[in-house]
């Protein structure tokens, strides 16, 4: 099990720092499909590794200036709200629809970012 | 900066915590391009990301940890060996341009788009959030 995560961890950190993401999206797919963990662990797992790989990533960028803070607390603080908000939404909201939603807006904004 | 992309930042912001709470993707895929917007530079947005992702995580956790689902020895050997992909990863993305990067970007993007697409036509092989 060790080596397993240990791998999963370096490719989640390389994707982090590269893409500016908390590397959620390559741990839960990783942890369940490589390391046998079921979806909610996994997950929940996922979450607290992350809080580690982007306090790394924050403080690596920082040292070359690349980090602001303003605009990080601009973001970040309403987003840990919309996080409570969130989990608790998911209850009642049709989820299918959530996420078809959710999948065409990124969709929207790669198109934009390849245009310009 | 003016009072709309203020008003911008603050809903955008917000959304990407509703969604990093409902999907378990987190806040950074929508952080950057809102950054980007706001007017930072590719690699900028994706540093700053990385500070924004940091109470999105802690109220996530927070909440997690009342489920009992956090497998805590797993996470800090994850967390910790994430660190030296994190140093590859910086060299990497300073090493390259600025549109690469936003390409580069905009590819992932697409690829979380199509998983979460694939995710709806089955029943939950992936988790529905945490």
């Amino acid at each position: 099990m060790t080596p397993k995560l240990v791998l999963i961890g370096l490719v989640a950190g390389l994707f982090s720092t590269i893409f500016g993401v908390g590397g959620g999206i390559v741990l839960v797919p990783l942890l369940i499909l490589l390391a046998g963990f079921d979806t909610r662990p996994a997950t929940a797992t996922s979450l607290a590794a992350i809080g580690i790989t982007a306090l790394a990533g924050t403080i690596l960028y920082a040292f070359e200036g690349h980090v602001d803070v303003a605009y990080a607390a601009l973001v970040g603080l309403p987003a840990a709200a919309g996080a409570v908000a969130g989990t608790s939404l998911q209850q009642r909201v049709s989820s299918r629809a959530l996420t078809l939603a959710f999948a065409f807006l990124l969709l929207v904004v790669a198109v934009w970012m390849l245009a310009g | 900066m003016s009072v709309g992309l203020v008003a911008f930042a603050l809903v955008l912001g917000f959304a990407a915590g509703v969604l990093a709470g409902s999907f378990g993707v987190g806040g950074g895929i929508l952080f950057v391009p809102t950054l980007v917007v706001l007017g930072l530079s590719q690699l900028d947005a994706e540093a700053t990301s990385l500070l924004a992702i940091l109470p999105t995580v802690l109220a996530g956790t927070w909440r997690q940890r009342s489920y009992g689902n956090v497998d805590w020895p797993a996470a800090a050997l994850l967390g910790v060996a994430s660190i030296a992909g994190a140093v590859a990863g910086v060299q990497v993305a300073t090493s390259l341009s600025e549109d690469v990067l936003r390409r580069l970007f905009a590819l992932l993007l697409l690829a979380v788009a199509a998983q979460l697409a694939w995710r709806c036509r089955r029943p939950s092989p992936y988790p529905s959030g945490p």
